[in-house]
């Protein structure tokens, strides 16, 4: 099996224990809207927009930034050091246990 | 009054293709968008993105795909209401709507089809708590008539095309410009952040990277914007200041025209992309239904659905039966 296991926390603070197969090429904004999170994806995924934005939890899934992704969240609003967004973290097995929090949404 | 046939709400690929079917079963249309040129998200989001599941295309870029659309629309000779926001649909006793936009501009026809993809595109507002005070008195989030501005000292902020063109336009206007982005990265065209970098060089603009605009002040209008930087606060008497921040899309006025909503998107009934309002129907990326999917090729289809009914709504005892246009040809207005 190739599934991993991650954890989602919601804007209302929910934490989401969240299944995620990682042999689909999938992303973590998709895996949030496959499960219905309140995750938006309006560029689709191309990092043009940034309402897929979360922050990383544990250290050693931070992985890194683009520079798609650096310049959009120079753009964004509510950046935190561990920001990222969503639709460029690829769901493999080395994010097996990792945890992120939805940030808010943009006003 | 404008009036046609059927009044397209969003001028994006699904829009554009809704005029092309309308047209071969000889209906006319007038569109309406928000932003100022065709094309929607295509045009507005990622013009040099390619699509790649465009049938027939193994790819195509985004704004190749719009002009290919506008040159299939052509023969039909849509008409185009651009950079006015679609803000009301009033029902006349006739049974007709009226769409009115944020301009004031009046279309009048039997049929409306909200083709809004994501909704309008909105400029993106930077978090100041008394922003709203000074919008339209020295703060601008677009760039409308900029002789007006030419001589003058101001300041722009964001790291995008639309900021870094218009600080190069201004400062080449003998404007003096401060421009300011968060870090020292910029996504705009690596052609203008060069001529920004030169013309600070040549003392035409002042480059803040690493800073933001954080407090504003001024008694009617403004008057001054305090700037955070990695060296303090740094303040600049101006009046006028650009957050051109980009835009992104609300779904806005949609939300009140009495339809129905569900999941920030209208529901539709699946035989013809129907709206709970008769004679309204939804395609594209704006509408939902069970088994819905955000593709530009589910929306071709919808929107060709539509017209159908569309047809019989507009000649109610009128026969007609779909033409393959292998038999003859494309045949478009005078």
């Amino acid at each position: 099996m190739s599934d991993i296991n991650i954890t989602v926390i919601d804007r209302e603070g929910v934490s989401h224990k969240l299944i995620a197969p990682s042999d689909m090429n999938m992303n973590l904004m998709e895996v949030c809207k496959s499960y219905e999170l309140p995750v938006e994806g309006i560029c689709g995924g191309m990092a043009m927009c940034a309402s897929c934005q979360v922050y990383v939890h544990t250290n050693n899934h931070f992985g890194e930034r683009n520079d798609d992704e650096e310049a959009m969240l120079d753009d964004a609003y509510n950046v935190k050091p561990n920001s990222r967004l969503g639709c460029q973290i690829s769901i493999t097995t080395e994010l097996e246990g990792a945890e992120f929090e939805l940030a808010p949404e943009e006003p | 009054m404008i009036k046609t046939d059927i009044v397209i709400i969003g001028a994006g690929p699904v829009g554009l293709f809704a005029v092309f079917e309308a047209g071969l079963m000889k209906l006319r249309c007038h569109l309406i968008d928000a932003i100022p040129q065709a094309g929607g998200q295509l045009s507005e989001i990622y013009p040099k993105k390619p699509i790649y599941d465009i049938p027939g295309y193994p790819t195509v870029l985004a704004g190749e795909l719009v002009d290919k659309l506008m040159e299939q629309a052509a023969p039909f000779k849509p008409g185009f209401t651009l950079g006015e926001r679609a803000e009301t649909i009033d029902e006349l006793p006739n049974g007709n709507f009226v769409v009115t936009t944020s301009q004031g501009t009046k279309h009048e026809a039997p049929v409306v089809m909200i083709a809004g993809g994501l909704g309008s595109f909105e400029p993106r507002k930077p978090i100041i708590e008394n922003l709203l005070d000074f919008e339209q008195k020295g703060v601008n989030y677009i760039v409308k008539d900029p002789d007006q501005y030419q001589g003058k000292e101001m300041v722009i902020s964001g790291g995008g095309d639309s900021a870094l063109d218009w600080a190069v336009y201004f400062a080449e206007k003998d404007s003096f410009v401060h421009l300011v982005h968060r870090s020292d990265r910029f996504r705009a065209h690596k052609d203008s952040v060069t001529k920004a970098y030169e013309l600070a060089k040549q003392g035409k603009l002042k480059l803040y990277t690493f800073a933001e605009v954080k407090q504003l002040e001024g008694k009617q209008q403004l008057e001054k914007v305090i700037l955070e930087t990695k060296d303090g606060t740094v303040p600049i008497k101006t009046e006028l200041w650009f957050p051109l921040f980009g835009l992104s899309p609300k779904l806005g006025p949609i939300a009140d025209w009495g339809l129905e909503i569900e999941k920030n998107a209208i529901a539709v009934d699946t035989f013809d992309y129907q709206t709970n309002r008769s004679g309204i129907f939804a395609i594209g990326d704006v509408n939902t239904y069970p088994g819905k999917l955000k593709l530009i090729l589910c929306g071709f289809h919808e929107a060709t659905l539509a017209v159908q009914s569309a047809y019989k709504r507009i000649n109610p005892d009128k026969k007609f039966t779909l033409k393959y246009t292998t038999v003859q040809g494309v045949q478009g207005f005078d």
